[in-house]
């Protein structure tokens, strides 16, 4: 049965990316999973730090491909992004070579023939060594398929994303010199976007549209038990429910799954067994990245710590 | 179940959800590889493969629940139940029927029909509705209005005429099984009028939506009703956003222009001319500068809120916008809805200068006075007004200076063009100095007006 055959992989999409690291929800999963059946890139958004990159990183080290990565910014252009003629060395060739043009054109009596026989050789200039592959153009080319992370597209400009579309849709860049260059074996292509601005409808259509929220307290534990291994049960299940109390509060920057991660092992570090009010507050700079923020939040910590450990009573 | 699918896009579309052919193609790709066998897997697909936003997502979160909340049809029987009923209504369900009379009712001479609601079949009779639904093709419905032609419709071709005849018949014969019988179909009109319902909220949403917005869109402002402000706001809100979405975020355009010859030749002179560094032209852009000038006194009292809510979204969009707010006298706004919120600036300017009558003379050299020195020659001047000065010194001639300094001047005037030059509007006088003069009357118009003015700066 073929449907069957896609619960179980999807739990093998789960349990692959778990092994290295990245504990995936059943969304997440699924989203990997169909990115591959339907050669679709997935377009991931989500508030910073719950894992948006790490899942390309966890993708490319579970199937065993190398991750290309491309970073947005403002101003990336084509040169940067896609290819880029080598000019110095173009330019260092043609003085090499002016010698062997002489003696090519040589022969030619009349200035047409040397055009004619100028024109032969024009390409070579423009051929396949001169070209500096970027990013884009790299990932294309990998024999073994690779993992391409376009990290931040929502910083980029809008007139990059159209410059992304024909490799997204066709897996194909077209190089005007050098006519179109397909890929070998298709990239899996993951966008990441912080949804600073909003993408062009037509980025989006192309894509899966994965959105990575704060994940559950489960999973969230689950995701501190195996990055940081050496955190005791109790303690991890009790900051974490101090976390998930905080998100509740109304702040500049909410702690995410990286935050959390951090916490954990700062605790560790201190060798803390279980939250209590001084830990906490000599700790919360982990936690909340603006002062205002923490000065917000510090007035509550008691009643967090007590709300974590008793909901870690009956949890 | 190709079919359902495409009814769940066209419910999709109801929520707000664009789906394109295109995006159809994927989520049956998708869903194709996940199979309808596992519910929340195939509400994952969907969700990746249709919804582009959160909020997209959220909507079409609860449209998968209420279009899937039917009860499902029999374990046992194919899946294609759904898809074989739409065809031909009766067939698919009776069918399976059938089999159950054999095993010992004895009404063999009832139709199909009744024989179903006797037999409290219920997965049987959820799937013949769902598939009359489908031949009365529910999915068109547009109107709560049409809710009781529908219900009729699919309860015809389920076959409700011949049970009505047997009714009668078996009322002489056989009462008591009249009596269930009648019970029975009780409670088959409330099921049918549970579908249409549901059918309502899935299918009709769009359309009412859409209408709505667009009648609201073109309607004059200034005759808009107490009861639609509120939605009226909620769209000038849209637009506000849209526009900001549009021009907010100041795109880095390449102002890399042409190459500039003959410095690229005087930088390359030490290699002999060959250029190893090229000079290139920039280009040259202005930054945007905006003067508002904004009428709020009586005559344009229900106008001047929404052009006020639009100046507000304009300040998010520019960054040097400074507005100016008079009827009779003029005082600057700018600050105020800087920092409060749309309603809480409008309140404020309202109780500062609104509800006067209004004296553009005297605004004009107000302005004049105190604020000539804000315009410079990359500036544009926008007036929201009417021009209807109550026969006081128009001032033509400042507005005339005003233009002169200044790089455009757009008169946008919630009049229709016929009423402008008629009884107190100097509209034709001010006219001649302004470099642009619109109708502003509808919500559409309005965006126009500002997307153009703010486009070229782009």
């Amino acid at each position: 049965m073929a449907e069957q055959k896609a619960s179980t992989s999807i739990e093998a999409v789960e349990s692959g990316l778990a092994a290295q690291g990245y504990i995936a929800s059943r969304q997440i999963a699924t989203a990997v999973y169909l990115s591959r059946q339907i050669e679709k890139p997935i377009l991931v958004e989500g508030p910073a730090g719950v894992g948006k990159t790490e899942l390309a990183k966890a993708i490319a080290a579970w199937r065993g491909m190398k991750m290309i990565r491309l970073q947005c910014y403002e101003g990336l252009d084509e040169a940067k992004a896609l290819y880029e003629w080598k000019y110095a060395k173009q330019l260092l060739y043609t003085q090499i070579l002016k010698d062997k043009l002489g003696e090519v054109l040589g022969g030619a009596q009349t200035l047409h023939a040397a055009l004619d026989q100028l024109h032969d050789f024009g390409d070579v200039f423009f051929s396949k060594e001169f070209v500096e592959p970027r990013p884009l153009l790299q990932a294309l080319e990998q024999p073994g398929g690779c993992v391409l992370l376009i990290d931040e597209i929502d910083k980029s400009d809008a007139e990059f994303e159209s410059l992304l579309l024909e490799i997204l849709s066709d897996f194909q860049v077209t190089i005007p010199e050098l006519g179109t260059v397909s890929a070998i074996t298709p990239p899996t292509v993951i966008l990441t976007s912080n949804s600073e601005r909003d993408l062009g409808d037509a980025l989006k259509r192309r894509c899966l549209h994965l959105h990575i929220g704060f994940p559950e307290q489960r999973l969230e534990e689950r995701i501190v038990e195996s990055r940081v291994p050496g955190i005791s049960q109790t303690l991890r299940r009790q900051m974490v429910g101090f976390i998930h109390e905080i998100r509740s509060l109304d702040l500049k920057k909410l702690p995410s799954v990286s935050e959390t991660i951090d916490w954990a092992r700062v605790l560790v570090l201190l060798q803390a067994t279980e939250l209590d009010t001084d830990t906490v507050k000599d700790t919360l700079n982990v936690l909340l990245k603006y002062e205002a923020d923490i000065e917000a939040a510090a007035p509550q910590v008691t009643t967090f710590i007590a709300k974590a450990a008793r909901s870690n009573v009956f949890g | 179940m190709r079919e359902n699918l495409h009814r769940f896009f066209r419910a999709a579309r109801g929520v707000g959800v664009h789906v394109s052919p295109a995006e159809s193609i994927d989520a049956m790709r998708a869903v194709s590889q996940v199979g309808f066998s596992d519910r929340t897997i195939l509400r994952d697909a969907l969700l990746l493969t249709l919804a582009k936003s959160q909020d997209e997502k959220l909507a079409l979160g609860d449209c998968f629940d209420l279009f899937f909340s039917r009860p499902e049809p029999r374990q046992d029987q194919p899946e294609g139940a759904d898809q074989d009923g739409s065809q031909d209504a009766d067939q698919a369900p009776s069918s399976g029927v059938a089999s159950d009379a054999e095993g010992g009712s004895p009404q063999q001479e009832l139709g199909p029909l009744a024989q179903m609601l006797l037999s409290q079949d219920r997965n049987a009779i959820a799937a013949a509705i769902a598939g009359a639904a489908g031949a009365a093709s529910l999915s068109d419905i547009r109107y709560s209005t049409q809710r009781g032609i529908f219900s009729s419709r699919i309860l015809d071709a389920m076959g409700l005429q011949r049970l009505r005849d047997e009714l009668d018949k078996l009322t002489a014969s056989n009462p008591a099984l009249a009596e269930r019988l009648r019970a029975a179909l009780d409670a088959l009109r409330e099921a049918v009028r549970d579908t249409v319902s549901q059918g309502l909220a899935l299918y009709a949403r769009e359309e009412a939506e859409n209408l709505r917005n667009e009648i609201l869109r073109n309607a004059p402002l200034a005759r808009i009703e107490r009861r639609q402000v509120a939605e009226m706001r909620a769209l000038i809100r849209q637009i506000a956003r849209r526009l900001r979405e549009r021009y907010s975020k100041p795109r880095k355009r390449q102002r890399r222009g042409h190459l500039d010859v003959r410095r690229t030749l005087r930088r390359n002179a030490a290699w002999g001319g060959v250029p190893f560094l090229t000079a290139w032209k920039r280009k040259h852009r202005d930054r945007p500068k905006i003067v508002a000038l904004c009428d709020v006194s009586g005559s344009v009292a229900q106008v001047s809120d929404f052009f006020l809510l639009l100046i507000h979204s304009l300040h998010e969009v520019v960054d040097d916008v400074r507005s100016f707010a008079f009827s009779s006298h003029l005082i600057e706004v700018s600050e105020i809805l800087e920092k409060n919120s749309p309603e809480e600036a409008m309140a404020e300017i309202m109780s500062k200068v609104g509800f006067g009558s209004s004296d553009y003379g005297s605004s004009l050299v107000d302005f004049e006075k105190d604020f000539m020195s804000t315009l410079t020659p990359q500036t544009t001047v926008i007036v929201l007004g009417d021009a209807r000065s109550n026969n006081l010194d128009p001032r033509a001639d400042i507005l005339r200076r005003i233009s002169e300094r200044s790089k455009r001047l757009v008169w946008l005037n919630p009049e229709g063009r016929l009423a402008w030059g008629f009884g107190d509007s100097e509209m034709p006088r001010y006219a001649t100095f302004c470099s642009v003069v619109r109708q502003c009357a509808t919500a559409q118009q309005l965006e126009r007006a500002v997307s153009d003015i703010v486009a070229t700066y782009q």
